[in-house]
């Protein structure tokens, strides 16, 4: 919090004036040159100044000391470990979303009906998701989760692998290639009963519209025949958005949607392809409701919908501001369901 | 290690920047995810002893040549035609090739007590080269010997009295040659084999020839119906100068050939990051682009130019042959494909490239806006086999600073072309009507042979080269280029890549496919 901010001058719409006003300005200009002189110091330089990034699409000619998709985060899934994640979890990282996600969810009752283990996937456009996701999953699922996380960029350094296996649960998967080595693992996990945490799209949304989907990410669920529930998560690119170092507070809307059963013989790219219907179809519903888009997804624009429009960036941008029942959780009060109480069929996961 | 082969880069979101020559200089481009990077194969070893190499190539000749040893005599008139400047590029450190062979076919032309040996630059209507130049091509030795005895001449297209016409093919082409060379016993002639349109019977039907025989395939039709120079059996250049060269052995002239081959490994150790790729870049790589980026970008560009066409590339020998023209081309371009093929799938709608300093044209001197258009259009362009790289009707994206700038002492006639002739039209099937005044223009003419000129019709092959991609091609998009010159070119200037992709998708739809040639080191995309 700024200093101006907790000068009781500025509430009840007073405005500071002379020295004061001038006191206030100064010290936030200071803070905001201090803050922007850390962030200019602690990142990397870019390339050529910096060492060069690796393409995803290029193998690696000598393999990593033990990073990456070869990370082994077998240690993080023993019961000490796991109990003090789980300490963690309940006990920090909830509370510290739901004062800050405030996520609305609706279609919890899928998630308390959902027979472990299941493969959970999800939109990604903020660091948020994470922890957003695991803390409105039920107690016996989310504590017997892993979470896939990009092996380039949480496993690329040791403190950063250890962190992130120690505090989520997060194994590496290769997302711009199909490793075998990180999908055996996935697939493993879940034969052994662990539900797995996936984001499909390999990243996050540079502007919050939804990615085409990853064949890799429908493998382990495809191979183990385990249900996947879609789910659909807004207003986490408000809080932290890609490339953003503030956070926010705003709204967040989790929708979640009916599990989805691979089919005997269905391949990834089958189950990919329904899976990116189910994304776009709750995507849809969280803009919407679930009768307009079910609509929608019967119309067959769902996908395309959901993509957002062809356009240029500015316009794409434009375009998702559009929608601000998605990122404010502000319902239209002339929706389908005639009160406008979104509240009315959702619950919050306080 | 064994060196590895050409490379296809599918771009991501890990895909460090792109490097793209840019004229005197060189930046570094974020290409759109998913665009692809075609990156020429590493250089292969060079012969260990090239010496040894040329000898046995001498002795033990293809086809139903015999030793060269065999066919000299005393008392024989023995003429040695070698590449002119325009090859290799960039220039090789010394010794070069031509040096290494000529100096063993004097050995063998001593032994056999040879007296009339002239050396000729095959010029065709390119300028004549330097002192400095042609003593770095053929070594101290060879040119302080024959040289200061005018033997050391440069084939002159436009003395009638040094031509001779041995009459036309079956299609009705002129073949006038040097007459030294086509009177000879012998004619040896020494290529260098940059690219897969190098040699064969180019090399004579070409090189030693008159504007009266070129005209016959460096005119707009043959060049668009070359698909590509570098596919001799898909080129109608090749196939012309292919009937030239039967018809010129048919007259008796007895050719020897020996034709070599070189790796790319076109930079010296210093410059080694414009052959790498960019996520294999050390530190080193990194602070010698930043420095000679940044000091080229502050540099005046004629200083810059003079750096820059300092660097002698340490490409070397790969290998030799010599004796009957086709046998001999067989073998070389099958060299030069284990060198530079690189296999890519499909053509993309928008190829993407930089244009290096340097072109064939502009050794020591400007890269004016013709050759620009020249050597994107052209050569890289045409670095492909099978399928160009860029589909039809798609867009090339090339960029370089394209200044209105002209060496008037080589290129005098490219003045007059850019502003009289491109003011009028860019068609290469129209401003044919005004070749023949250029090429007889007595003025260039005296330019040619007289001083350092290119022949007064060049700047007309030059635009017929664009033939092909001009026809084939949707729109060109300069990046970086003067606006007032890249549209008097007929292209569109942009000020970024990224504006420059906008346009492009404007002609060829939203999200196109990008490819981008990363080039030089030079290869060939062999498009499946």
């Amino acid at each position: 919090m700024t200093a101006a901010r907790r000068d009781p001058d500025l509430g009840a719409g007073r405005q500071p004036t002379g020295r004061r006003a001038w006191s206030a300005s100064a010290v936030t200009g200071v803070g905001r040159l201090a803050r922007a002189r850390l962030r200019r110091a602690t990142r990397p330089a870019p390339f050529p100044w910096g060492a060069p990034t690796w393409p995803g699409t290029v193998a690696r000619p000598v393999p990593s000391s033990g990073l990456g998709d070869e990370y082994d985060t077998a240690w993080a899934r023993r019961y000490p470990v796991r109990l003090a994640r789980a300490m963690v979890t309940d006990n920090l990282t909830r509370p510290a979303v739901h004062l800050l996600a405030s996520p609305l969810v609706r279609g919890a009752e899928l998630l308390d009906m959902a027979e472990a283990p299941v493969v959970i996937v999800a939109n990604h456009t903020s660091h948020l998701d994470t922890p957003l996701l695991l803390s409105v999953l039920p107690d016996r699922i989310r504590h017997r989760t892993v979470v896939a996380a990009a092996a380039d960029h949480f496993f690329d350094r040791r403190w950063k692998a250890h962190l992130w296996a120690g505090l989520l649960g997060a194994i590496p998967l290769e997302r711009n290639r199909v490793s075998r080595r990180s999908v055996d693992e996935a697939t493993a996990l879940v034969e052994d009963g662990w539900s797995l945490l996936i984001f499909p799209e390999g990243g996050r949304s540079p502007d919050g519209w939804q990615q085409e989907l990853h064949r890799a990410a429908s493998l382990p669920a495809a191979r183990t025949g385990r249900p996947v529930i879609p789910v659909h998560l807004a207003g986490t690119h408000r809080i932290l958005p890609k490339g953003g170092t503030r956070v926010r507070r705003a709204r967040t809307t989790v929708v979640v949607g009916a599990p989805l059963y691979p089919e005997d013989g269905e391949d990834a790219r089958h189950l990919s392809a329904r899976l990116e219907t189910a994304l776009a179809t709750l995507a849809a519903e969280s803009r919407t409701d679930w009768w307009t888009a079910r609509r929608q997804a019967a119309a067959g624009t769902t996908v395309q919908d959901a993509r957002g429009p062809d356009a240029s960036p500015w316009r794409r941008a434009w375009a998702l501001g559009g929608t601000p029942a998605a990122w404010t959780g502000e319902h239209d009060s002339s929706s389908a369901h005639g009160d406008g109480d979104p509240r009315r069929w959702a619950v919050r996961r306080d | 290690m064994s060196p590895r082969p050409g490379y296809v880069l599918e771009v991501d979101r890990s895909t460090p920047p792109t490097l793209f020559w840019h004229g005197e200089g060189y930046r570094l481009e974020r290409l759109p995810q998913g665009s692809r990077v075609v990156y020429a194969p590493e250089p292969i070893e060079p012969l260990a002893d090239p010496v040894a190499a040329v000898r046995h190539a001498l002795d033990h000749p293809l086809g139903d040549s015999q030793p060269l040893r065999s066919l000299l005599r005393p008392g024989m008139r023995l003429t040695i035609a070698f590449d002119d400047v325009s090859l290799p590029l960039p220039p090789m450190r010394r010794p070069d090739n031509r040096q290494l062979v000529i100096e063993q076919v004097l050995d063998l032309a001593a032994e056999a007590g040879v007296d009339d040996v002239v050396l000729i630059a095959a010029l065709a209507l390119h300028r004549r080269m330097t002192e400095a130049e042609l003593r770095h091509a053929l070594g101290d030795r060879i040119y302080d010997a024959f040289a200061p005895h005018g033997l050391l001449r440069q084939h002159d297209a436009e003395d009638p009295s040094e031509l001779v016409h041995l009459g036309t093919t079956d299609q009705g082409e002129d073949v006038e040659l040097s007459r030294r060379a086509a009177e000879s016993d012998l004619l040896v002639y020494v290529n260098i084999n940059l690219v897969a349109m190098d040699g064969g019977h180019k090399s004579v039907a070409t090189g030693l020839a008159s504007y009266r025989s070129l005209r016959h395939h460096h005119n707009a039709h043959t060049m668009r119906h070359s698909r590509s120079f570098m596919d001799q059996h898909r080129s109608e250049l090749h196939s012309s100068n292919w009937r030239m060269g039967r018809l010129i052995a048919a007259s008796g002239v007895r050719v020897f050939q020996i034709e070599t081959t070189l790796n790319n490994d076109a930079f010296p150790e210093q410059f080694r990051f414009l052959q790498r790729r960019e996520w294999e870049w050390s530190a080193r790589d990194r602070a010698a682009f930043v420095a000679s980026s940044a000091a080229l970008a502050r540099t005046p560009a004629r200083l810059a130019r003079s750096v820059l066409h300092g660097i002698a590339g340490p490409h070397r020998m790969t290998s030799v042959q010599a004796g009957e023209v086709e046998a001999v081309h067989a073998v070389t371009t099958g060299h030069v494909h284990a060198q530079q093929l690189v296999e890519v799938d499909g053509q993309s709608d928008v190829l993407t490239m930089g244009l290096p300093y340097i072109s064939p044209y502009n050794v020591n001197s400007i890269m004016n806006p013709i050759l620009v258009a020249c050597l994107g259009l052209g050569y890289f362009f045409n670095l492909y086999r099978g399928r160009p790289l860029v589909r039809e009707g798609g867009v090339l994206i090339m960029s370089h600073p394209t200044r209105k700038a002209f060496h008037p002492g080589h290129h005098p006639s490219y003045i007059d072309f850019y502003e009289e002739i491109l003011a009028e039209t860019t068609d290469p099937a129209e401003i044919h009507k005004w070749e023949e005044a250029f090429a007889t223009d007595p003025w260039y003419v005296h330019l040619y042979r007289t001083g350092h000129a290119y022949h007064g019709v060049h700047p007309f092959y030059m635009w017929y080269w664009c033939a092909h991609a001009l026809d084939h091609l949707g729109a060109v998009v300069v990046v970086g280029g003067e606006p007032s010159t890249v549209r008097r070119l007929g292209f569109r200037p942009a000020s970024t890549l990224a504006d420059a992709l906008e346009i492009a998708a404007d002609v060829v739809g939203p999200s196109p496919s990008v490819t981008h040639l990363h080039a030089p080191p030079l290869m060939i995309a062999d498009v499946r």
